[in-house]
């Protein structure tokens, strides 16, 4: 049986390749897939942490996330579609509109 | 439902009928809204002094109008004997001024407004005379300035109306503040605003003092001074009159109504309303008769050297109104409201019959007309009632009213009363004077001026006429009502005042009140004859007296320099002040400082945290992964 510790790390591994690609990655399509990955990472972290403690509560709020994370997707995908048609990329440097 | 009401709400509802509705639905039809209102006052005024007659007196609060802990006053009516008399006359002689109207301002294309502000005028009048508290009657005062402006400028276009328009509020506030003082003097002394129980209690408060600025001065005095000050600037006395001459700026029917008939004797109505406070003081009683005998004088001389038609009848005005303070001041309260209201009907038809002058000469300068008898009978024969009446020739209403005033006066008994006594006098000469004067000019000998304007001449449409032979019936017949005992009648309109006016202590015998009377008629009559001589037969002499006497010619003919001293003290300073500090300081710095310094200082700070928002997205990543790092430090700590 895999220890907590493992999954623990693989959740925090996971986590912060995201952060790492939001923060670095230019691409918004990239950047979507980050914020996806962050979510899957404390995903894994609540499972997991579940499991331990008994509670069936981690892994209903997990469905939550899952489920939220679908919509957030349709809707991300859907204003870089809107993105694109205007602006023919998909680099956030060079969309600057909400410059003050 | 209680009937009196309808008289001032009638005409409130013609103002807000015509203003809101007479630019785009009723324009040149704005009289059909207003004439019939008024002329349904006039109805309900009559039965109402019918019921007065009878002996009914109202005296009622409707509605709570202002509540602040003690200081509660109402609104509400007092309708007796005083009220009903001035309700004829404002709802009488108004009712043939709107319909004088008619034909004077047909196609003006302010017809409507014009309407509209004189239905608000007769609202505000209505509303002065029938309140039963010094705050209702504040209200109609005000009220009736504020139409004045309006109906001053009214041909605005002009600088001279808009100008004379702001001298007469402007004069008017100097007396207003004053009365305003008087009126929270009444509260502060008597708890209350409502007539009936001030006048109770006022013999209470009789010889108290009050310490101002280190000097006792005697309350009820004070008061009645400082109401007096509001019946100063409204009824243009000195020094207040400079207003109402220049006033003529607006149109003739409005000269006829607000300041002839109606709104100029507001302070008399004043006066004469509250007598059971100025009959408790002396010295403001000397102050009335003295100020009142003195502008009487005063506005006579000057009416006598004036060109301008209205501005002859101007100070006419202002003479005639001095007679009437004169009399409240010897206590003749009744005599000086007999001539109030027989006033109203001569005076509105000399202005009237000035303006179908002018409606055919379309100027005002009599020493442009003469000749007019045989193109405009009927204005002439009409305007010569008025002047006969104005100027006292026995039969005519002016007559008893004047008669009884000067009689009054000499009755009175007191030092005071006697000088009055002798300017009345030299009134009752310059009076048939200057309007004989005007007369002879207007209409008798040749017209001096242009061919073309002669051309034009011609006697003014019925709707102008009917209402100028209903005024001269009044100026005619409207003294009847108060023809003196010894002449066989029962000086009824004295008997009918007097539960609310008293009665005059006079010392007199019946040998010398018709001596009073001859000599008062004898000296009319010569004033006629000499107008008849300077005007009409020697028409080289006037020329030469102005020559021979120019000094005292040349002060009289520039109203004694009364306004240029005034330009120079009180008009120029003003200006200096406005325009030296008002708009240098307080305006530039003060006041522009704070409104536009407010919206700079913030956008200053605006400018500073808009250079956060950079639009690239990754810093705004890095700002929100910063903050849930410190949150998370924070927390796990």
């Amino acid at each position: 049986m895999v220890p907590l510790n493992w999954y623990m790390l693989l959740s925090a591994v996971v986590f912060t390749i995201g952060v790492t690609g939001f923060l670095m990655r230019r691409n918004i399509i990239i950047m979507l897939m980050s914020i996806e990955l962050m979510l899957n990472g404390v995903n894994i972290n609540l499972v997991a942490l579940s499991h331990y403690l008994q509670d069936m509560r981690g892994q209903i709020l997990t469905f939550f996330v899952i489920s939220v994370a679908a919509a957030e997707a349709a809707i991300g995908l859907a204003i870089i579609i809107a993105l694109f048609r205007n602006k023919a990329t998909a680099h956030v440097d060079e969309v600057q509109e909400m410059k003050g | 439902m209680k009937l009196y009401l309808l008289i001032p709400f009638l005409p409130l509802a013609a103002f807000v009928i015509n203003i809101l509705f007479g630019r785009t639905l009723i324009r040149d039809k704005a009289h059909w809204v207003s004439c019939p209102t008024i002329i349904g006052s006039l109805v309900v005024s009559v039965i109402t002094l019918i019921d007065v007659i009878n002996g009914k007196i109202i005296n009622e609060d409707l509605y709570t109008w202002v509540v602040s802990e003690k200081f509660i006053v109402s609104i509400g009516f007092l309708i007796d004997q005083l009220t009903a008399v001035m309700l004829i006359v404002v709802t009488g002689v108004g009712s043939l001024i709107f319909i004088y109207s008619i034909g004077y301002m047909h196609g003006d294309k302010g017809y409507y407004r014009y309407f509209a502000y004189l239905s608000l005028f007769v609202f505000f009048m209505l509303m002065l005379v029938m309140g039963n508290n010094f705050l209702v009657l504040y209200l109609g005062w005000e009220g009736v300035g504020l139409c004045s402006y309006f109906l001053i400028g009214f041909w605005f276009e002009k600088k001279s109306a808009s100008d004379a328009g702001k001298k007469a509020f402007i004069t008017c506030r100097f007396g207003d503040f004053g009365f305003a003082l008087g009126v929270i003097l009444i509260f502060l002394t008597f708890g209350t605003l409502h007539y009936v129980p001030v006048f109770d209690e006022v013999k209470g408060v009789a010889g108290q003092t009050i310490n101002i600025l280190g000097w006792e001065v005697d309350l009820i005095t004070l008061i009645a001074l400082l109401l007096f000050a509001g019946a100063v600037g409204k009824s243009a006395q000195i020094p207040l009159h400079v207003w109402l001459p220049d006033a003529m700026e607006g149109p003739t029917p409005v000269s006829a109504l607000i300041h002839a008939a109606t709104m100029v004797t507001a302070g008399v109505f004043m006066v004469a309303r509250c007598n059971p406070i100025f009959n408790l003081s002396e010295v403001a009683m000397l102050t009335v008769a003295v100020i009142g005998a003195v502008t009487s004088l005063f506005a006579a001389t000057i009416a006598i050297f004036q060109n301008d038609i209205k501005r002859i009848i101007a100070y006419s005005t202002i003479s005639h109104l001095g007679m009437m303070f004169a009399a409240c001041g010897v206590g003749a309260y009744a005599a000086g409201i007999f001539h109030l209201y027989t006033h109203g009907f001569f005076k509105a038809l000399l202005f009237l019959a000035a303006g179908s002058v002018i409606h055919a000469a379309h100027h005002n300068d009599i020493q442009r007309m003469g000749g007019l008898k045989k193109y405009q009978p009927i204005t002439y024969i009409t305007m010569l009632i008025a002047a006969l009446s104005a100027g006292g020739i026995p039969g005519l209403a002016g007559f008893f009213s004047k008669d009884e005033i000067i009689w009054s006066t000499f009755a009175s008994g007191s030092p005071v009363g006697t000088l009055v006594w002798i300017l009345m006098i030299a009134i009752a000469f310059f009076t048939p004077f200057y309007s004989f004067r005007m007369i002879f000019l207007t209409f008798h000998g040749k017209f001096r001026g242009t061919h073309e304007e002669e051309h034009h001449l011609h006697e003014s449409p019925p709707v102008m006429t009917i209402p100028l032979m209903l005024l001269a019936a009044g100026a005619l017949g409207a003294g009847w009502v108060g023809i003196p005992t010894i002449l066989g009648g029962g000086a009824h309109i004295a008997h009918f005042l007097e539960p609310v006016l008293g009665h005059p202590e006079l010392h007199g015998t019946h040998a010398q009140e018709f001596g009073v009377m001859g000599l008062s008629t004898t000296i009319a009559l010569s004033g006629i004859v000499i107008a008849a001589i300077l005007y009409l037969i020697k028409t080289y002499l006037p020329l030469r007296l102005a020559q021979g006497f120019s000094g005292i010619y040349r002060v009289v003919f520039n109203k004694y320099y009364v306004d240029e001293l005034y330009n120079l003290t009180i008009v120029k300073p003003g200006l200096w002040i406005a325009d030296s500090f008002i708009e240098r300081f307080t305006d530039a710095k003060i006041i522009e400082g704070i409104v536009n310094g407010v919206p700079r200082s913030i956008g200053r700070f605006a400018g500073i945290l808009r250079k956060v928002q950079t639009g690239i997205t990754q810093h705004y990543a890095i700002i929100m992964a910063a903050g849930v790092f410190i949150l998370i430090v924070l927390i796990l700590w």
